[in-house]
């Protein structure tokens, strides 16, 4: 395969991880490019859902917001967003639940609300939208974000939506049913949460990767897998679904940034 | 009964000084004309509700209407985020603004207990989230049939909710399409609903039976502002204009920039200016 940039294995390496059977609660960013090329490859099939309401859509460019107009027009049903929160997300309809993050920390927490204080914050984010319910009411949920030791830290400044916790069964103290984080794809590997301390340990690193380059960008001390993986690099099928992806997208929306 | 005005006369008659107030519409149809017609009335210390403050609500806060807001996503879609929204809750610029932030679960979940009548909304949600410790009106009950321990906030109950459809018919009754969001839960759940529409036709005959409609007599004005969402979009008439989201960024992340922005676009402008904007979109 032709060369590949750290991102593009990212997302592909994310899109591998789902199947037609799945039914996908898409965030914005990274895991939309990753739930479409899934779409567009292996996983025609695959339900994906995004918070505006709109379900089964298929959109042709990834849209810039979650409430574009591509996603209702291509859409199986668009749902009011009460319904959508409570029937199908809160009733438990939703398999998979896909985020990215400003901060992560080894237990799969989350924080997109502050960096600082909550009332007196250095920097004020957006906050979680849809996030804390979707980190409890998915099936389970996969997190993809790029590696920097700003963003993967030891302790985060607030908890948007709860992952493991403190580790361990923390979950189930807290009366959660479903799995929470079980897989979290980087743009330097795969990572999977320990069976008993839940603590993500890398078990894939993609092509070209070294255990040093993760733990560089990475701000608490890494655990690797004892029979760690190279994640094999992406087809000649695969680039270019993800390429032709954003070469559509950036014609659409202008050559406009994505984001949440 | 709904009654068809000017956009101006709508706004005056039913927003008012200390009101709360919701402008719905999720990232669809989110209705900036009657925002910027509340800003040339003036209308302040207004508590603002709303699940994306978008730039709808940047521009109020910016422009010191808001003494307080309830949200759950502070962003400007697909951009970043809200800069005078974050000037006002890190500077108190310019003016202090109190803040309750929520999850979108639990927004949507107080609309819906609103137009349903009930003081309280109830959902499983918030474990294990921060939000709980900062944010007091988030409290939980244990269902009396299973002990299962539940989420509960205070449900939402405007006293006037602006919203933006497509299309009236000539008795007033609203029709609403596309993403829908959480309007119809947002105008029933409020004392006083003003709706801005594309257009008006004579009936709705021939249309799909479960659509989407707000019958006349639970709307109190309608007025009828072709474009009036945009920057935001009408499903069926014009697209979203991404580029103004964009500019926003750089509108938004300067003081003098903003006030020069908003007196030659906002405060020096008509509805009518609207329909303009969508032209080519």
């Amino acid at each position: 395969m032709t060369d590949f940039t750290p991102t593009e294995m990212m997302t592909i390496a994310a899109a591998r991880q789902l199947t037609s059977r799945d039914v996908c609660f898409v965030g914005i960013g990274a895991p939309s490019a990753a739930c479409n090329v899934a779409r567009l490859t292996h996983a025609p099939d695959i339900t994906l859902i995004y918070e505006s309401g709109t379900i089964g859509t298929a959109p042709d460019v990834l849209p810039l917001s979650i409430g574009d107009g591509e996603l209702c027009e291509t859409a199986v049903s668009t749902v009011a967003v009460p319904e959508m929160f409570r029937y199908w997300l809160q009733g438990g309809r939703i398999s998979i639940g896909f985020l990215g993050a400003a901060q992560l920390d080894k237990f799969g927490n989350i924080n997109t609300t502050v960096i600082g204080d909550y009332h007196h914050p250095k920097v004020r984010l957006p906050g979680g939208g849809g996030a804390p319910e979707i980190a409890t009411s998915c099936g389970e949920i996969y997190i993809t974000l790029k590696q920097a030791t700003r963003s993967m830290v030891e302790k985060i400044d607030f908890y948007t939506s709860f992952g493991h916790g403190d580790g361990g069964d923390h979950r189930a103290r807290l009366g959660i049913t479903t799995k929470g984080p079980t897989l979290l794809i980087t743009d330097l590997a795969i990572w999977r949460p320990d069976p008993v301390s839940k603590e993500f340990t890398v078990v894939s690193l993609h092509q070209g990767v070294t255990r040093d380059m993760v733990q560089e960008t990475c701000g608490w001390t890494v655990r690797f897998a004892d029979d760690l993986e190279q994640t094999p690099p992406p087809t000649e099928l695969e680039l270019t679904t993800l390429r032709d992806l954003q070469a559509r997208t950036a014609a659409a929306h202008g050559g406009s940034k994505k984001g949440n | 009964m709904a009654q068809f005005q000017s956009l101006a006369d709508a706004v005056r008659d039913n927003l008012k000084h200390g009101d709360t107030v919701a402008f719905e519409g999720f990232t669809h149809l989110i209705p900036h004309a009657a925002a910027h017609e509340a800003i040339r009335q003036g209308i302040t210390d207004l508590t603002l509700i709303r699940m994306t403050p978008d730039i709808v609500y940047d521009q109020m806060i910016g422009m010191g209407l808001a003494k307080k807001v309830v949200f759950s996503y502070a962003g400007n879609p697909g951009v970043g985020l809200l800069r005078r929204m974050r000037d006002a809750i890190e500077n108190q610029y310019p003016r202090a603004i109190e803040t309750v932030e929520h999850s979108h679960a639990a927004m949507a979940n107080a609309y819906e207990a609103g137009a349903a009548g009930l003081p309280v909304a109830v959902f499983r949600g918030y474990k294990g989230a921060g939000l709980k410790a900062v944010n007091p009106d988030i409290k939980s009950v244990i269902c009396p049939f299973t002990g299962e321990e539940l989420a509960a906030i205070p449900a939402h109950r405007a006293d006037v909710t602006f919203i933006h459809a497509q299309k009236a018919n000539a008795k007033g009754d609203v029709l609403i399409e596309g993403i829908i969001g959480v309007q119809k839960e947002a105008a029933l759940a409020a004392k006083r609903v003003v709706v801005t529409v594309e257009e008006v036709v004579p009936d709705f005959k021939d249309l799909h039976p479960n659509l989407c409609i707000l019958p006349h007599w639970t709307v109190s004005a309608i007025a009828v502002v072709p474009g009036g969402a945009h920057p935001s979009y009408t499903h069926g008439y014009y697209a979203r204009d991404n580029a103004t989201y964009l500019d926003w960024d750089k509108i938004s992340a300067d003081r003098e920039l903003f006030t020069a922005w908003m007196q030659e676009h906002v405060l020096d402008a008509t509805p009518e200016v609207f329909a303009e904007r969508v032209k080519g979109l």
